[in-house]
């Protein structure tokens, strides 16, 4: 059923779910949701399966007109929601009637919005997924960002008789420095001590040259003992390449698979999902952990992502 | 795409890859909290691409708990692996005795074979002028020297389908643009050193594009998505501008047309 209108489209916002896996031996990025604790989240808010397709939204908001009575959950980055430019909260269950209007304030930490609606969003579905991949033209709505006059379709599916909200304590703060852990990578040998320590020890700030694809970042240079290439071979969201001008750049969800700078470290996959909050200006600080401490640090999350249903609080039941 | 019009066999590249004795001296390494590279070298090489194609080929045989996606690269593998179901340490010893007991095979990379006809020079190959002066040889040598030979795909990256593909003859091989262009057309085929590579959509590139393809090498909609895999083979045929036009239309209506080998487009058309 359709369940929105897009009457302006904000600054990026595209359809996105948990990613496509299987296909990087295709050249063909694993896509998905920046920042995947808060696309959980919002789709646990209303009901859905986790990986449901949501609402990505990039630093300014949307306006959508509700074109059914439905439930929806905002959560990710500090946006200001608005429904009939009255101030919502984020990180609930939130009800809407047809003909209601969506809109955002400005953001003021994160970088990223995700606006889950009860039945998820319905996309076809290309190799596995709903995200959409712009470089590639598919996933979402026809390969590309939303724009006015787009009519998003949603699964029908009758509306929850509870609300329910996320505890404060686990709602994320997304300001800046932003810690991210890591693991020494493939290419550590080609760079200097000094180098490793520089890579450590400094603050690097994430610069507008950053989008779904990467991060770059500047910062104290990162000295390489040669070469500041290599053989080009397989990246993962969260790899750390260096090229020879000593400036590192995250690879993150929608980047080319192969590259041919070498990998210093990787990001942990939970900071990864934090890191999708990161905006241009933040600072980013790098500390390293071992496999062992990162496997911990993973199951634990994603302990937190299967069992999140269960914190969720539930509010008085629905008045219609 | 129809791959499965694809007749796969035997991969003339393919080489004994280890003799009796010998070992692969793969070096592991973490990337990230979720997966490993094998590295089995830092250089473009037959030798090193056929052992990364037949460690993966036989670590997807071994079908592992945990194992959830393998990348295979010009020099090493990447192995995906999910840590819940799966330490580090315990997937790094089950490939490493993967990797020992690939000693005594004489694997063969087993890809398929697909010849790519391709338009060359004018409008559709821009810098082929430039790659014979650059050589001081004629456009037609060019052509020649670059459809007469067999070129393997070590892997497949940049964009969503795009083939690295080796090697290209000491005799045309160029350096990449200075100046990369904003738009390269779909089809392209280029030169970027000893590698030659086709652009499977519209995209920034620095390749010297020496002429296009009417085929269609990566189909979101299809299942494989790309026309090609690491370890096939790719032989170009020139064609004319008519016979690009008359493959470009058929694959546009979904069909592609795949040459047994020995059969031309020219020949076709």
């Amino acid at each position: 059923m359709k369940v929105f209108n897009v009457l302006k489209p904000g600054l990026f916002t595209t359809i996105q779910d948990m990613g496509r896996y299987g296909y990087l031996k295709y050249g063909v990025p694993i896509s998905g949701a920046m920042d995947t604790f808060s696309l959980v989240t919002a789709n646990l808010l209303v009901g859905n399966n986790p990986n449901d397709a949501c609402i990505e939204i990039t630093l300014t908001g949307p306006e959508l007109q509700a074109l059914a009575r439905t439930q929806i959950a905002i959560t990710g980055g500090e946006i200001s929601p608005k429904v009939n430019g009255r101030y919502v909260p984020m990180w609930q269950t939130l009800e809407v009637r047809e003909g209601d209007i969506i809109s955002f304030g400005k953001m003021e930490s994160g970088c990223r919005a995700y606006l889950a609606v009860r039945g998820g969003i319905n996309t076809p579905i290309t190799l596995g997924s709903r995200s959409t991949y712009v470089r590639g033209g598919f996933g979402g709505i026809n390969g590309r960002q939303l724009k006015a006059g787009d009519l998003i379709e949603c699964f029908s599916s009758p509306l929850m008789e509870y609300t329910y909200s996320l505890p404060k304590e686990l709602i994320p703060k997304f300001t800046s420095p932003f810690e991210a852990h890591v693991i020494l990578g493939p290419q550590k040998s080609m760079f200097t001590k000094q180098g490793i320590n520089t890579f450590f020890s400094s603050q690097y700030r994430v610069t507008v040259e950053s989008d779904r694809m990467g991060y770059r970042l500047e910062g104290p240079k990162i000295e390489h003992k040669e070469k500041g290439e290599i053989v080009s071979d397989a990246l993962l969201p969260g790899a750390i390449q260096v090229p020879k001008d000593g400036q590192p750049i995250i690879v993150m969800r929608d980047a080319q698979t192969t590259g041919g700078y070498p990998k210093i470290a990787a990001v942990i996959t939970p900071d990864v999902s934090l890191l999708g909050q990161a905006r241009p200006n933040d600072v980013i600080i790098f500390s390293e952990i071992s496999i062992s401490q990162a496997r911990e640090k993973f199951m634990k999350f994603q302990k937190l992502l299967i069992s999140l249903g269960k914190f969720l609080r539930k509010s008085s039941a629905v008045k219609s | 795409m129809k791959l499965n019009l694809l007749e796969a066999f035997y991969n003339p590249f393919s080489v004994p890859i280890l003799a009796k004795g010998e070992r692969l001296s793969a070096k592991y390494f973490p990337l990230g909290d979720n997966a490993i590279v094998v590295e089995f070298g830092d250089a473009i090489s037959l030798e090193i691409n056929s052992k990364v194609i037949a460690l993966s080929e036989a670590i997807s045989r071994a079908k592992i708990h945990g194992v959830e996606e393998l990348v295979p690269t010009y020099r090493s593998l990447l192995i995906r692996y999910n840590p819940s179901a799966i330490t580090y340490k315990q997937l790094s010893l089950r490939i490493k005795k993967i990797e020992k007991e690939l000693h005594c095979i004489n694997a063969k990379a087993k890809g398929k074979k697909v010849i790519i006809p391709v338009v060359y020079g004018g409008e559709y190959g821009p810098d082929l002028t430039y790659v014979a002066q650059y050589h001081n040889i004629s456009e037609e040598q060019v052509i020649t020297l670059h459809s007469k030979t067999e070129y393997r795909v070590y892997m497949i990256g940049f964009v969503a389908g795009f083939p690295y593909m080796g090697e290209v003859p000491d005799e045309i091989a160029t350096p990449r643009l200075e100046k990369p262009r904003l738009k390269v057309p779909v089809g392209s085929v280029g030169i970027a050193e000893k590698q030659t590579g086709i652009y499977p959509c519209e995209a920034p590139g620095g390749w010297r594009i020496i002429g296009r393809t009417p085929l269609k090498l990566f189909d979101p909609q299809e299942q494989p998505p790309a026309l090609l895999n690491p370890g096939d083979t790719v032989k170009f045929k020139p064609i004319s501008e008519n016979a690009f036009k008359i493959i470009l239309n058929s694959t546009l209506k979904g069909i592609n047309l795949i040459f047994p080998e020995g059969e031309t487009a020219n020949e076709s058309f």
